[in-house]
């Protein structure tokens, strides 16, 4: 993990949570700027796994659990997929409001790989 | 696309109830499975609990998509009450006597771990079984209001 990278994700997939939320209970359906956002955050995510795979070898290796932190970064690189076929299926406000939460939970979930990679000792 | 089709649908609020239940399924079930693989040893009873609670959340979530029939509703509210004596009986335990738990779980400290979610989300699941009982014949709910 590279932390001004995370810092980054946490910020842009905070932000999709929060626009999806209101927009959603604005009554909006899926729209493209709703879907985008979560489209974002996981062009974001895969770079993500892309750090995560080479850190290690550039002198950048996790403190903690290995295991821990890519059951953690497979589970949030699905979650955008699952919200945004959900959403695609399903064009209602409460897609849109979803897409939102899950958005908070990929921003809550970077945060837990970002402890687990640079302070959790295992 | 104003409209939704006749045969049953689920409320928008019972979707994103879903979509709740299947993200919690998703964090207790790959957290137990790091843990177990990991570190069984250190503290079986906690890791063994994260694993049942993982199969609840797993079983809560299936079953609150297809609560519209009887019998997956009866699945959904016993899962879910489960989950709820779950949360309350570890949360306690893990205060009163935390030697027992000395490695987290998802319902360590009432879900503390977890922003509350699991002491917040059974009371949600309940409310929402309560008001929404699987009728004899399939109900064109409010879903204007879902789709507004």
């Amino acid at each position: 993990m590279i932390l001004w990278f995370t810092l980054i994700q946490i910020a842009v997939a905070s932000a999709a949570g929060l626009f999806c939320v209101i927009v959603g209970l604005m009554g909006r359906r899926p729209s493209d700027f709703t879907v985008g956002a979560l489209a974002l955050v996981e062009l974001l995510l895969i770079v993500q796994v892309v750090i995560a795979i080479i850190a290690p070898f550039a002198g950048n290796p996790p403190t903690g659990d290995l295991l821990e932190f890519w059951v953690y970064l497979v589970s949030a690189v699905l979650v955008p997929i699952g919200g945004v076929t959900w959403a695609l299926l399903e064009r209602s406000r409460w897609s849109t409001v979803i897409l939102g939460l899950l958005g908070f939970a990929v921003a809550i979930m970077l945060w837990r790989m970002e402890v687990i990679w640079t302070i959790q000792v295992v | 696309m104003s409209t939704t089709e006749t045969r049953t649908r689920m409320t928008g609020i019972g979707r994103v109830l879903v979509i709740v239940y299947a993200v919690m399924a998703l964090a207790a079930t790959g957290r137990s499975f790091v843990q177990i693989v990991r570190k069984f040893d250190e503290a079986p009873l906690a890791y063994s609990l994260s694993a049942v609670a993982a199969v609840v959340y797993i079983v809560a979530t299936l079953a609150l998509v297809f609560a519209r029939r009887r019998g997956w509703y009866t699945v959904a509210w016993a899962a879910i009450v489960f989950e709820l004596i779950g949360v309350l009986v570890v949360g306690v335990l893990s205060l009163a006597i935390p030697e027992l738990f000395q490695h987290d779980s998802v319902w360590s400290v009432f879900g503390r771990g977890y922003l509350f979610i699991p002491l917040v989300l059974p009371l949600f699941g309940i409310w929402w079984l309560r008001t929404h009982r699987p009728s004899a014949a399939p109900a064109v709910q409010s879903s204007q209001k879902a789709t507004a």
